[in-house]
């Protein structure tokens, strides 16, 4: 600690070029914390799936070949599962393609039996829901966001399921009351949700007729989950329609990974971020030791030993990139709720900042190392010959 | 005669660059008594400064005994040199060689980092050391905004903050005005006579060179003469 005001000051000694340093890593760690709590969402996604006790059954081949329904009694029939629901990709948009609506068409008994507990709603608009053949349940979050009123009707556009009646896109739906989610961690997830019923999709579609994307399972003991997610495979093995049973969130990551490899892409970027800053600072640092080289020498001469020039010298690098990261991680950590409207339906975590401080430290270590070994050995007489 | 504070016997120096070497000292033998004020004069590359090197435990002998305040500084290395360095030798330099971001008495502290004194303390040792050399007022000012004669004081407090054994200074009026040199000097003077510190100046000013007790001439490695000074 006693060093501190030395380090503090040397680092200091070109006041511009330390700001223009520091900014630059500042940027870098803004972008590695918002980068990086990208990566952290995708890898740990939570869009309304939640529990170890949910499994999700796909067609084996791809998420998008469908299923028939008639599998849901088969698989109600495997020991240790509770209940089975199913569920389609409806892909709809509100008035304009941006509008995304994440509208579910679901069988409302065996739905909400599985999610028991995981929704706020009222019992009258539960109750007016199942009275209502083209009711919509909507999330608060999005009634507000679309200005939608309980009473209204609101149009969707599939951009997959045609109506047989008109062989139109355009689906119109009742609002007959909202819901929330009980966990608020999954509130951002269900903000864009819509939940309509499954009897009218599968009737009024003009294809696909007693197919379904997929079933969710909720299964009484999750330690369990391996073997009933094999016994559900195995009873439609060497069927047309094998499947792949597997934890939510696996599917989650699958889904997510259609897109793909989003880590992947992020860790490139962060890649070329570093790589150019680890030439900008380490140049940085090198020539600010090179200019120090008889301020060094003298600090040898007074008997400041070879470790204690190296700690300064690694000190000095490690104060300008943890200070640096500390407030680009903050900035980005501030920008979190920013993330989130562009990532709807993904949870975030500001622990996913932490690799923040190791990567500073790491880059600190990379810059200031070659820098402190030279300041290290340097000769004090051939130092001091040029400035004595 | 008083003890010997600098012993040094047939030291050699000799610096090798590439396939050139150039022997600068030459079977050197020297004695300096404790409490001495000595000024080693002589024309450039005649072997001043690598002796006074030598003498600060700046660099070490290519052959030859080097005793200064009862330690052989030829059988050290590099990390004991260090830590002797810090506890015997304080150093003033012709360009005062001060940390320019840094105060003047943060620059006196500098020395004191390597102790284990407190805060506080090395504050107070360095204001005493300032108020020595007659600077105390100018303690918050940076390198940049004192002259060369009150640079070359703090420079000076620097030196001797912790007290060392023996004072080297190369050169330290060469950047100076006559009267700013004088000054120093005197201070130097003063810093032999009250306070007893055995200080070698290496100088080529015949006028500093009268303020030492004793000078020595070298030329070509080798010590010319030893004269005394009125």
């Amino acid at each position: 600690m006693k060093y501190f005001p030395l380090i503090w000051a040397t680092l200091w000694r070109k006041k511009t070029r330390t700001i223009f340093t520091l900014l630059s890593v500042i940027v870098a760690f803004l972008l590695f914390g918002m980068l990086e709590t990208v990566d952290y969402a995708f890898s740990h996604p939570s869009n309304g799936i939640t529990g170890a006790n949910k499994l999700i059954t796909t067609n084996k081949y791809s998420i998008t070949l469908s299923l028939p329904l008639s599998f849901a009694q088969q698989i109600r029939s495997v020991p240790g599962v509770d209940e089975v629901t199913w569920i389609s990709w409806f892909g709809a948009y509100y008035q304009e393609s941006k509008n995304f609506v994440f509208a579910l068409p679901v069988d409302s008994e065996t739905y909400f039996n599985l999610h028991q507990g995981e929704f706020v709603v009222s019992d009258a608009a539960m109750q007016q829901y199942r009275n209502t053949r083209t009711a919509a349940l909507v999330n608060s979050a999005l009634m507000k966001k679309f200005g939608w009123k309980i009473g209204g009707k609101v149009p969707l556009h599939s951009t997959i399921w045609t109506k047989k009646s008109d062989g139109s896109l355009d689906w119109t739906f009742d609002i007959v009351g909202t819901f929330d989610a009980k966990d608020p961690t999954q509130a951002s997830a269900q903000s864009t949700t819509l939940l309509f019923h499954y009897e009218l999709f599968d009737e009024a579609r003009s294809f696909g007729k007693g197919m379904v994307g997929w079933f969710e399972e909720r299964v009484a003991d999750p330690s369990q989950s391996a073997p009933i997610s094999n016994r559900i495979d195995a009873l439609f093995a060497n069927s047309p329609n094998e499947t792949k049973t597997q934890p939510a969130n696996d599917f989650t990551m699958a889904f997510i990974k259609q897109f793909g490899d989003i880590g992947f892409v992020l860790r490139a970027i962060l890649g070329a971020v570093f790589f150019t800053l680890l030439f900008l600072t380490g140049n940085t640092m090198m020539q600010s030791v090179r200019e120090r080289i008889p301020e060094l020498a003298v600090l040898k001469t007074l008997g400041f030993g070879d470790g204690k020039i190296l700690g300064l010298v690694l000190a000095e690098s490690l104060l300008l990139c943890v200070i640096a990261a500390v407030i680009g991680l903050a900035l980005s950590y501030a920008a979190l709720p920013i993330i989130k409207q562009g990532l709807r339906g993904v949870e975030l975590s500001p622990t996913a900042l932490i690799p923040g401080i190791a990567a500073a430290v790491l880059l600190a270590l990379i810059v200031g190392l070659p820098p402190a070994i030279r300041a290290m050995k340097l000769n004090i007489v051939d130092a001091l010959a040029d400035r004595r | 005669m008083s003890e010997a504070i600098v012993s040094l016997r047939n030291v050699d120096k000799r610096y090798v660059r590439g396939k050139q070497s150039v022997d600068v000292l030459q079977g050197l033998t020297l004695d300096i008594p404790k409490g001495e004020f000595v000024a080693l004069m002589g024309p450039s590359g005649s072997g001043k400064t690598t002796l006074l090197n030598l003498i600060g435990g700046l660099d070490t002998p290519s052959a030859g005994e080097i005793t200064v305040a009862g330690q052989r500084l030829d059988q050290l290395g590099q990390g004991a040199l260090a830590r002797w360095r810090a506890n015997h030798v304080g150093f003033v330099f012709q360009f005062y060689n001060l940390m320019p971001m840094l105060s003047a008495q943060r620059n006196v502290e500098l020395p004191l980092l390597l102790t284990n004194l407190s805060s506080a303390q090395r504050k107070t040792n360095a204001l005493a050391a300032l108020t020595l050399v007659g600077i105390a007022d100018r303690a918050k000012h940076k390198p940049n905004e004192l002259s060369g004669g009150q640079a070359q004081r703090v420079a000076i407090a620097r030196a001797l903050v912790a007290d060392p054994t023996i004072l080297v200074c190369d050169e330290p009026t060469g950047d100076l005005d006559r009267k700013s040199a004088d000054e120093v000097l005197h201070l130097l003077q003063i810093l032999n006579r009250e306070h007893g510190k055995s200080i070698i100046m290496v100088t080529h000013d015949p006028k500093a060179a009268e303020f030492a007790g004793r000078q020595l001439h070298m030329d070509k490695g080798a010590l010319l003469e030893a004269g005394v000074a009125a």
